[in-house]
C-alpha cells in the first residue's frame, strides 16, 4: 500500500531508508532492507545521496519490489533534465514503483564529482507538477502519453529552518503541486516541531517526522555546525557524551523522540545512516 | 552591448497590478541603442501607462544604469518622486533592474528581457547578475535574480541547504539567494510574489536569436571594421 493510502487509513506510517552502494555489490544493502521487513511500511532509496555517485535509486527500488518490500523512489533534480526525469518517472511506474519522493538535491560541489555540470532544470515544485501532468496523460510540453502512470508523491521540508517562513511558502507550493506526504529533515526538539505542525495544520497533508540516529556527541556537534535547519540541544549532546553504552543510548534517544512526537504527526521517517541494523530496535523501543 | 527587447505591454501592465503611482527609469547605454529603454521609449511608456489610468510620478533616463553607485547618485535628485511612487518600472537589462532595486527600497519591475550580452559587459559584473535568459523573472523576486543569486538557479523558493542565510556551497563567500529574495520581498511587503508557482523555465529562450549569432566576429573586431569603413 502507498504511504498516502496508509495515512488515510489512520495508520502511523513508518519509513526508513537504504543507501545504494558505490558499486554493484548489493548484498549488504539488501540484508539491511531485509531486517526492516514487516517492521516498516516503506523503504526510501536515496538518489546519489550527498552528490556522491552510486548505484541508482531506480534499479534498487525494483530490487526491493522483487523481494516484496515497498520502496520510496527518491528523485533529485541535480543530475537529470526534464526529459530524463519524466522518462525515469514513466520507467518507475512500469517497474511497479508508486511512492516517489521529489527533491531538489544537494549541490554538485559537495560530492565526489565536483567537476560535474549541475542540472537543476526543474526544481522540487516543478518536478511534482511534472509527475502530476504525467498522471493526467500529458508530458510537460503538453504532448499526449500512451498510457498514464499513477504515483503517490512526496516532498520534504526542514521544520528547524531559520527563518522558517520561506520553507513554509515552498511547502505550500509543493502541496499545491501535488505532494501527498511529507518527510522532514531530522528533528531533535519536540517543542519546536509542535509549533511547526501547528503552523502547517491548514495544509492537511500527512507529515512523517525525520529521525536521524545520533551516533556520538561529535556527530551532533558536526550537524549543529554544518547541517542546515538541524539543531541537537546540549542536553542530548551531554547524554551521548556521558553514555557508557553509546549504541544503546542512541537507540534510546531516537525512540524517545519518536514517542514524544508521535501524537503530533502522522508518521516517522528513520534515517539510520550506516546503522540500518538498528532500525528494528528503535521501532521496538518506541513501541510502534 | 547588452541586447534587450521590450517585454509585451500586457505583461508589464500585469506586473504593475495594484500599483497606481509609477516612476520610470531608462538608460542611455545599451537600452537606448536597442530602443527599449531610451528617452523615446520611456516617454512612450509614460503615455501608455497614463492611458491605462496610471499616474507616472516621474522618470529618469540615466547614463549607465549598470553601476550601483552611479545609479544611487543619479537618482538622488528624484528622491521625492521615487518615495511617492508605489513602484518603479526599469526599462533596461536585468543588471539595471537589480542595480536600481539595490539602491531604492521599492518594488522594481523589469520592462525588458535580455536576449544576449552581445559583446562588452556592464560596469557591474553583469554575468554574475544576469544570465541573458530571455524571460526576466525579477518582477517575482524583489529585483534579485534567482538564476544568478541561487547556486542551483531555483525559481520556486529555497532548497533546504541554506544555513544562517549562507549557501551550502562556499558559505564563506556565498549568501543564499533565496534568503536575500525573501528578506527583500518581506521588507517591501511583497511576500505574496514568492507564493506564486512559476512554470519551469523555458531555456530555449537562452539561445541568442539567429541574427545575433550570424557573425563570426568578436564585438571589438566588428567595431574596428565599422570604424575603418568610415
Amino acid at each position: 500500500m502507498t504511504i498516502a493510502e496508509l495515512a488515510k487509513q489512520g495508520k502511523f506510517v513508518i519509513t526508513a531508508e537504504v543507501g545504494p552502494p558505490k558499486g554493484v555489490d548489493i548484498q549488504e544493502m539488501l540484508e539491511n532492507a531485509e531486517l526492516m521487513r514487516g517492521k516498516v511500511d516503506a523503504i526510501n532509496v536515496t538518489d546519489q545521496q550527498s552528490s556522491v555517485m552510486r548505484l541508482g535509486s531506480l534499479p534498487v527500488c525494483r530490487l526491493l519490489i522483487e523481494r516484496d518490500l515497498e520502496p520510496v523512489f527518491q528523485v533529485t533534480c541535480r543530475d537529470r533534465n526534464r526529459i530524463a526525469l519524466q522518462s525515469d518517472l514513466l520507467g518507475a511506474y512500469t517497474l511497479g514503483i508508486k511512492n516517489v519522493l521529489c527533491l531538489t538535491g544537494d549541490f554538485i560541489a559537495l560530492g565526489d564529482h565536483p567537476q560535474a555540470k549541475a542540472v537543476f532544470d526543474l526544481d522540487s515544485v516543478s518536478l511534482l507538477r511534472a509527475a502530476r501532468e504525467l498522471e493526467q496523460g500529458k508530458d510537460l510540453s503538453g504532448n499526449e502519453l500512451a498510457g498514464a502512470p499513477n504515483f503517490c508523491l512526496g516532498a520534504v521540508v526542514t521544520p528547524g529552518a531559520d527563518p522558517l517562513e520561506p520553507q513554509l511558502i515552498k511547502l505550500e507550493k509543493k502541496v499545491k503541486a501535488g505532494a501527498q506526504f511529507i518527510q522532514t529533515q531530522a528533528v531533535y526538539e519536540p517543542e519546536k516541531f509542535e509549533a511547526f505542525m501547528k503552523s502547517i495544520a491548514h495544509l492537511n497533508v500527512p507529515i512523517l517526522v525525520g529521525i536521524v540516529l545520533l551516533r556520538s556527541a561529535g556527530m551532533a556537534r558536526f550537524m549543529n555546525k554544518n547541517v542546515a535547519g538541524v539543531h541537537v540541544p546540549d542536553s542530548l549532546i551531554q547524554e551521548m557524551e556521558q553514555a557508557e553504552k553509546r549504541m544503546q543510548k542512541s537507540v534510546e534517544i531516537a525512540a524517545r523522540l519518536i514517542k514524544d512526537m508521535k501524537s503530533m504527526c502522522q508518521g516517522v521517517h528513520i534515517m539510520a545512516i550506516g546503522m540500518e541494523q538498528r532500525v528494528p530496535e528503535i521501532i521496538e523501543a518506541a513501541e510502534l | 552591448m547588452i541586447i534587450s527587447e521590450a517585454k509585451p505591454f500586457p505583461e508589464i501592465l500585469k506586473s504593475l497590478e495594484g500599483d497606481q503611482r509609477i516612476f520610470i527609469v531608462g538608460c542611455k547605454g545599451c537600452a537606448e541603442a536597442c530602443q527599449t529603454g531610451g528617452e523615446t521609449q520611456v516617454l512612450e511608456m509614460e503615455q501608455q501607462l497614463k492611458q491605462e489610468g496610471k499616474t507616472v510620478v516621474g522618470h529618469s533616463v540615466l547614463d549607465f544604469l549598470c553601476d550601483k553607485a552611479l545609479v544611487k547618485f543619479k537618482l538622488k535628485p528624484h528622491e521625492d518622486a521615487i518615495i511617492s511612487a508605489d513602484s518603479l518600472l526599469v526599462m533596461t537589462c536585468g543588471i539595471g533592474v537589480q542595480a536600481t532595486a539595490a539602491v531604492v527600497d521599492k518594488v522594481t519591475h523589469p520592462g525588458c528581457n535580455v536576449v544576449n550580452v552581445g559583446g562588452s559587459r556592464g560596469e557591474w559584473r553583469g554575468d554574475e547578475r544576469c544570465m541573458e535568459c530571455g524571460d526576466c523573472l525579477l518582477d517575482y523576486t524583489g529585483g534579485i535574480c534567482p538564476l544568478t543569486a541561487c547556486t542551483k538557479s531555483l525559481i520556486n523558493g529555497p532548497c533546504g541547504g541554506a544555513k544562517d542565510g549562507r549557501c551550502e556551497f562556499e558559505p564563506e563567500s556565498r549568501e543564499c539567494g533565496w534568503h536575500l529574495i525573501y528578506e527583500r520581498l518581506k521588507k517591501l511587503g511583497n511576500l505574496d510574489k514568492m507564493k506564486i508557482t512559476l512554470d519551469p523555465k523555458d531555456y530555449s529562450k537562452m539561445r541568442p536569436p539567429q541574427d545575433l549569432r550570424s557573425t563570426i566576429m568578436w564585438a571589438l573586431e566588428r567595431r574596428e571594421k565599422e570604424a575603418s569603413a568610415k
